[in-house]
């Protein structure tokens, strides 16, 4: 079994009481840098730890905090971004559903650091019954004087609320996030000036993603130079993964960065290999935003080394041959998924999702889905391939936000890689149409 | 200050100015078109990307370039900066995009648009566009809202620029519209059927760059290439008072805020200078407003001076000069 450092008590009964997360060692953090480190000295062990941000950008922790204006006489805030809501990704809802408590440990922890008195978990509106969960714990958190004012008696106060949004996929999105926070409709902000200078209420702030903030408390524990020792290179640490798709055992697994792909497919310990014993087709290792990779380029580098669970040795090569960490939204293809249907299906989830504020986004997310759409349903030309290929281009760092490659990455890798398969829906609709109807040809050459 | 270089083309700006502001003191091609960006309204732009730049230089003191294009007119210059507008391919092909994006909904009716000839999409589609469209799906569209007595929307035609919510925002105490929905679906609308009523309301017309948002009292009168802009002046105890008459022959058919060369107005005007002084009466005449020689309005209106040749007495006797043979 790997080091586990968010998921050692998480089967304990109770450990969502405070009373019981306590005993389990929880809230340590808070007496250690409340009354023996000074902001300073906390983030500068989260920069030692070399964590970073696990939202999906992958963005240095550390860095980030350091970023932070620190005008005299402005509020300065944390929030924390709980909108989780990328399709394939439920490892902070599952992580705050059973461990509220860490959460908040986290979140007094980090604001201290950030000299913050006032910090926000921003949740999913969907999510209304984790948001209960954290508010009980918030309740008890204050009740035990570790939250409010003077907290534990180290003349630090620090009030906690938590705000559920909307449900839109946007709110993800950090500017977006602090416009929803704000009262205003969930559209991204222009950057500069980054959050970090002027963000909620104009106000220097840091957004970190749930399961980032959660690991600060065993980095203030055991110092960040112990944190740093765990993973390989630049990958630090520990990461949740949420894995599904057609694979034995989905669920949420805390892995230690660097375990090899193929034993993170394989391995009983993790997701227990392919459902009915079929073959692996393709895996989106990030989330569905991030590039679908083959069989084959999923398991091993360009190199031709074993492809490991991490932000580098994911993103080998660039998009041609890697990538991306993402959120660590694992999603598994066996040999039955149509990779036409399900790029479809995410087209339609960011068709839906784009806010509209800008141009390529707006048009081109609904543009790519209907091309799809006529494709999957047999009403496809030779010519939409190439049409797709380029409007996604169009799209694809031409955005205010990141959104727009989010819908655009997944098309585009879905044709590099399986280009042979949209091929074959166009040429044959009536068969590839039918119910189930699966082209099989490029599985043939993937497994030869 | 800070020096920027433009296609080539370096110039010396102060700090904070934005690309595309050093661009326009530059003047001439070197100038991103703007769709959403507005100079008078606060935080306005970098929607609808169209003025996408390459930054092959950050600043003198960190010389990498920028890895993605950029809105130029939201993103600061730096001192050293080197930026490729026409010059960059990059640039052209991610601008060409954008505008067959902005054209995938919006009708091509032209012909019988108010806003033709003064349309900014019209000029950018011509300047950046293709002639023909890849889109074969079924287009969007609405019915038309009348916004009040002098407001009428067409939603067909709107590229969601956000400039009319801004104008709202910022020049009228009560916004009753904004924008409704997300994505594609997302409309320019007052939610309950409402009408915009206030003193400034005229002025969310003269922003749009489009003909999404038109004056009700103008519609179908004329078109503007046929009438002859003056400007004129009154002294109104809401605004400046300062516009340009759209006129043909004696009556005055439109009455919109003075606007440079960008399309962007000097000072915006109340409702009773746009709608309700219709008369030559009511103004006084400061003379014919200079429009550019680039813009489809200044056809047939001829602005260089007559040249009155003198009349010299005592000519001397013209000579007589063979053309030369081969």
């Amino acid at each position: 079994m790997g080091l586990k450092i968010l998921t050692e008590h998480i089967n304990v009964p109770g450990i969502e009481t405070l009373e019981v997360y306590r005993k389990q060692g929880g809230y340590r953090s808070v007496e250690k840098a409340l009354k023996t480190m000074t902001p300073d000295e906390v983030v500068e062990e989260v920069k030692t730890s070399g964590l970073r941000g696990r939202g999906g950008a992958g963005f240095p922790t550390g860095m980030k905090w350091s970023f932070l204006a620190k005008p005299e006489g402005i509020p300065r805030y944390l929030v924390c971004n709980a909108d989780e809501s990328e399709p394939g990704t439920f490892k902070d809802r599952w992580f705050m559903e059973h461990n509220p408590h860490a959460l908040i440990e986290g979140m007094i922890t980090s604001s201290y650091a950030l000299g913050a008195n006032t910090s926000y978990i921003y949740i999913r509106g969907e999510l209304m019954f984790v948001l209960r969960i954290l508010e009980k714990a918030i309740a008890e958190a204050y009740a035990a004087g570790l939250l409010g004012k003077n907290i534990l008696g180290s003349g630090y106060s620090l009030d906690l609320h938590v705000a559920p949004g909307g449900g839109a996929y946007i709110c993800g999105e950090e500017t977006a996030l602090l416009e929803s926070l704000e009262g205003k409709r969930g559209n991204p902000r222009n950057k500069p000036p980054f959050p970090a200078v002027k963000g909620l209420f104009q106000s220097p702030t840091v957004v970190n993603n749930v399961e980032t903030i959660c690991a600060v408390p065993w980095i203030v524990n055991n110092t960040g130079a112990e944190y740093a020792k765990i993973g390989i290179g630049r990958s630090t640490g520990t990461k949740l993964i949420s894995a599904s798709g057609n694979i034995n055992n989905p669920g949420v697994f805390e892995i230690e960065l660097g375990v090899p792909v193929e034993e993170f497919i394989y391995s009983d310990q993790y997701c227990g290999g392919i459902w009915k014993g079929k073959q692996l087709k393709a895996v989106v290792p990030g989330g569905s935003s991030v590039p679908i990779l083959p069989a084959n380029l999923i398991l091993k580098t360009a190199a031709g080394e074993d492809r490991l669970m991490t932000y580098e040795s994911l993103a080998d090569g660039g998009f041609v041959t890697g990538s991306m960490m993402g959120s660590g939204a694992f999603i598994v293809f066996d040999e039955d998924q149509c990779i036409v249907r399900n790029t479809w299906n995410y087209a339609r989830f960011y068709h839906h999702e784009s806010c509209g504020q800008c141009s390529p986004c707006r048009e081109g997310t609904g543009w790519m889905e209907k091309v799809l759409h006529r494709i999957e349903y047999g009403h496809g030309h030779q010519q939409d391939i190439d049409l797709l290929v380029s409007v996604a281009k169009q799209i694809e760092g031409n955005t205010i936000c990141p959104l727009g490659d989010a819908a655009a990455w997944p098309v585009a890798a879905a044709i590099r890689h399986f280009r042979d398969e949209f091929e074959w829906h166009i040429k044959h609709p009536k068969e590839a149409t039918l119910p189930g109807a699966v082209y099989r040809g490029q599985l043939a050459e993937i497994v030869a | 200050m800070a020096k920027v270089t433009i296609d080539g083309i370096e110039i010396e700006v102060e700090d904070g100015t934005t690309i595309l502001q050093a661009a326009r003191k530059i003047g001439g091609k070197v100038v991103p078109p703007a769709m959403c960006y507005y100079g008078p309204l606060k935080g306005s732009g970098g929607k609808c990307r169209v003025c996408l730049v390459k930054v092959t230089q950050g600043s003198a003191k960190d010389t990498r370039p920028m890895p993605k294009l950029v809105a130029s007119c939201i993103t600061q210059v730096q001192d050293g900066m080197v930026v490729e507008n026409t010059t960059n391919e990059e640039v052209l092909n991610a601008r060409k995009g954008i505008v067959e994006m902005l054209l995938i909904n919006h009708p091509l009716d032209c012909p019988i648009c108010d806003q033709a000839g003064e349309c900014n999409l019209q000029d950018l589609s011509y300047e950046h566009g293709v002639s023909a469209t890849r889109y074969e799906e079924e287009r969007r569209t609405f019915n038309k809202v009348d916004l009040g007595p002098y407001i009428q929307l067409h939603m067909t035609r709107c590229i969601l620029c956000y400039r009319c919510v801004y104008t709202a925002d910022q020049l009228t105490p009560e916004r009753v519209h904004g924008v409704l929905g997300r994505g594609d679906a997302a409309e320019i609308g007052t939610y309950i059927e409402n009408i915009v009523d206030n003193e400034f309301s005229g002025n969310v017309i003269d922003v749009c760059p489009v003909g999404a948002l038109t004056d009700k009292t103008w519609r179908f009168k004329n078109r503007v290439w046929f009438t002859k802009p003056l400007d004129a002046h009154r002294d109104c105890p809401t605004c400046s008072g300062k516009v340009t008459l759209w006129t043909r022959g004696d009556a005055v058919l439109r009455v919109t805020a003075r606007k440079d060369q960008y399309n962007e107005v000097e000072e915006f005007i109340c409702n009773t200078c746009r709608f309700d002084k219709k008369e030559v009466s009511d103004w006084t005449i400061e003379g014919p407003r200079h429009i550019d020689r680039h813009s489809v309005i200044s056809a047939n209106h001829y602005e260089l001076p007559v040249i009155n040749v003198p009349i010299v007495p005592n000519l001397p006797v013209s000579t007589k000069k063979s053309l030369p043979q081969e």
